[in-house]
């Protein structure tokens, strides 16, 4: 392709303090409409905004986290314009002295890294939801004013694979955080994209348009996988690229103009003269950040290293912070013995299990120590590889008995005693003359038949690897 | 013994002697200033909404141990009173009534006042130095009713002048106190910025404006300010600064007070008898033992631009919210699918705006509009930084200045109206106190030949009203003015 394609992102994250930024109502969602509102966060004439420290100390932990440089001191701004949804229609945000800027994230594409550089990370409060109806449209001022960070990259992301890994390192990285649920479906984290393609070695950004209405990160992804097709079209055939607003349309796979405005809108900033700037002392910073927990990318490099795992199976592990507290918790009841077998429970059929259920791994409350019993058990062959998986796994799961007691229980003890399995075997062999010659003449899938064929006898709990050695014994003998 | 139905005539500090030795009730007191109001607000409107104050003549007493003791205080119509209706005398704000009390509402309620239904008239969203902006109409001068009483809270100043309040509280944003309690012969007090919560004062310019007292003299507006003052932490920008007790400022002695006098305030534009009286009464602080020196304040002139500048920028914003979507006035016919979003925002702010307050608004868009933000807003706020200085550097010298609240007496109503800039030119000498967030008061200091009165203002430097109350009181005990009444 003759063209470089130039992205920049904006997320917005809504931080889950108990209050909202400026007043003392709730943050909770999904509660009845306009039921978490006050005079201030309604803009009710004579209400003013007062600032919540929580909000700033989360704000800082994701500015430091990004690597950014936190303003000694920093103010807000009123961005005004009118909308229903914006009761005192203005928002109250940051416009040139923000929180802080010139950070960093580093994205890793196929084990490369990529740096891409953070121009801002500033605290904004969010805007109330609309909804329209034929008759109407109606307004619920229960989002109005819960905390904001907004987060824009420097346009230096090059492909929809890089944006997107960009969104899944940045989400990672903040639920580390524990400040937000950076849950997309629920409005908690948000994303607006900026593209632009410009001929190969050129120095000069081309025209860029700017996606709005991107549910998932899949649908980021795609979106601009569209917009860059659209975009080659157009340079291709000479036109022009119109700088504007495009909404993606998930029905329809495509990003349609919003057509709306014909100019950039005039927010006529100005200090909010509400608010006092705010100074950030040194101090604040060094409590902040030996507040902030080790990140997704150290912890993945340190399970690679402490537990012997593949890269692969390590992200997964450190995906979610939760899931990685869980991991570390198992190997401790360990003391740190299994850590190879630990870990694959985890990332296998612990993992499997969770997506049975809808939830994550961490929330089918298995205790540490039990799962690390259940771990010890099957690699000293006490009970099956298999049975342990399914049988057993589950029955905790629905059960929260014991993995000893659930095995002692059902029987499942595997019988790994020659003298036991003896007498078994024999009896098979009589049984399958057919397959027992198949297998004297050379063709191997009769043994794994004959084990299966012993292992229904013992209702599977007999040890399969005992039992292919005792079958190769009697048949070679025989 | 003052007899029953003139009790409306005494100040609030006689009025809680007489409550504190049992020899009136606070009922009496209400009635007292209804009767008057009934008796006399035809012809001076310093009220609005006073059919309601009328037919409640019977309002719960209150007989609580607390400092105001049930004595009633009139609230101008842009701080929120809880269920009662706050309309900055507005179209735009038209039946609204606020789900919350102020703070200084809150405070008055729990030292016992007791707030009167009928609030008192403005110049709409404050925007005005006459209170003819009113959507009610204009209030009259107590002291001659083809005059204006000043604004923007001149209801709250020619009641107290026409003894239909026995002390009120107004909010100044560049004069709104001072100017009118000069016009009406009345003491009037602009805290210094963060002293009083703006929580519930209807803004119009949040870095500029102070709700503040306006009495009979200066011991009442003490009491007031005893109890209004404070951090409120519901307000950001007010100030953790503990209250002394002011009313102990009032000893009636100023000797080796050091006054300054700005020599740009004595210039061409000043009435020649209002410069007269104000010299007389700067000779009178000389005979009670002040020395007074001449300083400048250099960047005097330009002061009106500055605000003009920074206050219609705020206001712009702060009057954003009125659009029809929430409370207040929607256009008849609006918000429908049909006509849409932009239809109802502008019909309504037409028709709910008046000219003073669409001329604000559209100055106020201008001077932070894209292009013009740095040469407009940005160099106001660095002048206004200029002229704060120019306050501090005489303050290093001098314990207060004194000066003329205004360059006239009250003017005839529709005199200013048609010109909007000579309008604000009657603001210049309090507009600076706003800019530098400093304490100032207005207090009665003569009369013109006519017999309207003149006001003398005195700033102190931040947080030190105690010396405007010590300056002021001693002038005011051995000066007539605060005894002289109105004849209405």
């Amino acid at each position: 392709m003759q063209y470089e394609v130039v992205i920049g992102l904006e997320v917005h994250v809504q931080l889950k303090t108990k209050t909202k930024a400026f007043c003392g109502c709730s943050t909770e969602f999904g509660k009845e409409p306009n039921s978490q509102a006050c005079p201030v966060c309604l803009g009710f004439p004579g209400s003013l905004p007062v600032l919540n420290k929580v909000a700033l100390d989360y704000a800082l932990r994701v500015a430091l986290a990004l690597n950014c440089q936190v303003q000694e001191c920093a103010k807000f701004d009123r961005k005004n314009y009118f909308y229903p949804d914006l009761p005192k229609n203005y928002q109250i945000s940051q416009y040139d002295l923000p929180l802080s800027r010139n950070g960093f994230l580093d994205i890793y594409i196929e084990g490369k890294a990529r740096h891409i550089d953070i121009r801002r990370v500033h605290l904004e409060e969010d805007a109330g939801k609309l909804i329209h109806r034929d008759e109407a449209s109606l307004v619920d001022f229960n989002r109005t004013g819960i905390p904001l960070l907004e987060i824009v990259s420097e346009p230096q992301l090059n492909s929809s694979q890089e944006a997107y890994e960009y969104l899944t390192t940045l989400k990672n990285i903040i639920e580390y955080l524990d400040v937000s649920d950076c849950d997309m479906e629920k409005g908690s984290l948000r994303c607006d994209a900026n593209i632009s393609l410009k001929k190969k070695g050129a120095q000069e950004l081309g025209i860029k348009t700017e996606l709005k209405n991107m549910n998932s990160f899949k649908a980021v992804k795609d979106a601009l996988e569209f917009e860059i097709e659209r975009q080659t079209e157009l340079l291709g055939a000479g036109e022009p690229i119109i700088q504007e607003t495009r909404l993606w349309d998930e029905k329809e796979a495509r990003t349609v103009s919003m057509r709306t405005k014909e100019e950039a809108q005039d927010y006529r900033y100005f200090p909010e003269p509400d608010l006092t700037p705010f100074i950030i002392s040194q101090d604040k910073i060094e409590e902040i950040k030996k507040a902030i927990p080790e990140l997704p990318r150290e912890k993945m490099l340190r399970f690679m290293r402490d537990y012997g795992l593949s890269e692969y199976d390590a992200k997964i592990l450190s995906s979610s912070k939760k899931y990685a507290e869980y991991a570390e918790e198992c190997m401790k009841a360990s003391n740190n013995k299994n850590k190879k077998s630990i870990a694959n429970w985890l990332i296998g059929p612990l993992a499997s299990a969770a997506s049975g259920h809808h939830c994550a791994v961490p929330d089918l409350k298995i205790l540490p120590s039990e799962l690390v019993k259940l771990v010890e058990m099957v690699d000293l062959e006490v009970v099956s590889n298999l049975a342990g998986k399914t049988v057993v796994l589950t029955e905790m799961i629905n059960t929260g008995k014991d993995p000893e007691t659930i095995i002692k229980e059902k029987n499942l003890i595997q019988i790994s005693d020659t003298s036991a399995l003896d007498n078994i075997v024999d009896e098979v062999i009589k049984e399958n003359a057919k397959s027992v010659n198949n297998y004297k003449t050379g063709r191997g899938n009769a043994l794994m038949f004959l084990v299966g064929q012993v292992m229904k006898k013992s209702q599977g709990k007999a040890n399969p690897k005992v039992v292919q050695e005792i079958l190769k014994r009697r048949l070679t003998d025989a | 013994m003052v007899m029953e139905r003139e009790l409306y005539k005494l100040t609030a500090h006689e009025l809680i002697e007489k409550l504190n030795k049992v020899e009136i009730t606070s009922q009496e007191i209400i009635d007292s200033v209804k009767n008057r109001i009934r008796e006399v607000d035809s012809k001076v409107k310093a009220y609005v909404r006073v059919e309601k104050l009328i037919k409640l003549a019977n309002s719960p007493t209150r007989q609580l141990a607390n400092i105001l003791n049930g004595i009633p205080i009139s609230i101008k119509d842009n701080i929120c009173t809880e269920g009662l209706n706050t309309e900055c005398c507005s179209k735009i704000l038209g039946g609204f009534k606020p789900p919350y009390d102020a703070t200084v509402i809150k405070k008055l309620k729990e030292a016992g006042a007791a707030i009167l239904e009928a609030k008192t008239n403005m110049d709409e969203f404050a925007f005005g130095s006459s209170t003819e902006n009113s959507f009610f109409g204009p209030t009259h001068n107590p002291w001659d009713l083809e005059c204006v009483p000043g604004g923007s809270s001149g209801g709250s100043a020619a009641a107290v002048a026409a003894e239909e309040a026995i002390f009120a509280l107004g909010s100044d944003t560049g004069g709104s106190i001072r100017q009118p309690a000069a016009f009406c012969g009345v003491v009037g007090l602009k805290p210094t910025y963060g002293r009083v919560s703006r929580y519930g004062l209807i803004a119009f310019a949040s870095s500029l404006e102070q709700i503040g007292p306006i009495t009979k003299d200066v011991k009442d507006c003490a009491i007031l300010m005893n109890v209004i003052s404070g951090h409120d932490p519901l307000d950001s920008t007010s100030v953790n600064i503990e209250v002394p007790d002011y009313t102990k400022s009032s000893h009636n002695d100023i000797k080796g007070i050091k006054i300054g006098i700005p020599k740009e305030y004595f210039i061409a534009g000043l009435d020649s008898e209002v410069k007269t009286i104000a010299e007389e009464a700067i000779d009178k602080l000389k005979d009670l033992g002040a020395a007074y020196k001449q300083v400048s304040l250099p960047h005097t002139e330009y002061a009106v631009p500055v605000y003009y500048i920074i206050a219609t920028a705020e206001a712009g914003s702060n009057l954003a919210r009125f659009d029809g979507v929430q409370y207040g006035f929607r256009a008849q016919g609006t918000g429908h699918r049909a006509q849409g979003l932009i239809d109802m925002y502008k019909a309504t702010r037409g028709e709910g705006f008046g000219e003073e307050a669409k001329r604000r608004i559209i100055l106020g868009t201008f001077v932070l509009s894209h292009g013009y933000y740095d040469a407009y807003y940005m160099r106001a706020l660095k002048v206004r930084t200029l002229i704060k200085q120019d306050f501090d550097e005489i303050f290093k010298e001098c314990d207060c200045i004194v000066t003329p609240t205004s360059p006239t007496p009250a003017f005839k109503i529709g005199e200013k109206a048609a010109d909007p800039l000579k309008m604000y030119l009657s603001d210049i000498y309090t507009i600076s106190a706003n800019l530098s967030g400093i304490p100032a008061i207005s207090i009665p200091c003569g009369f013109t030949r006519k017999g309207l009165p003149i006001g003398l203002q005195i700033l102190a430097k931040p947080f030190d009203e105690e010396m405007l109350f010590r300056v002021a009181y001693a002038y005011e005990q051995n000066t007539p003015w605060h005894t002289i009444k109105p004849k209405l």
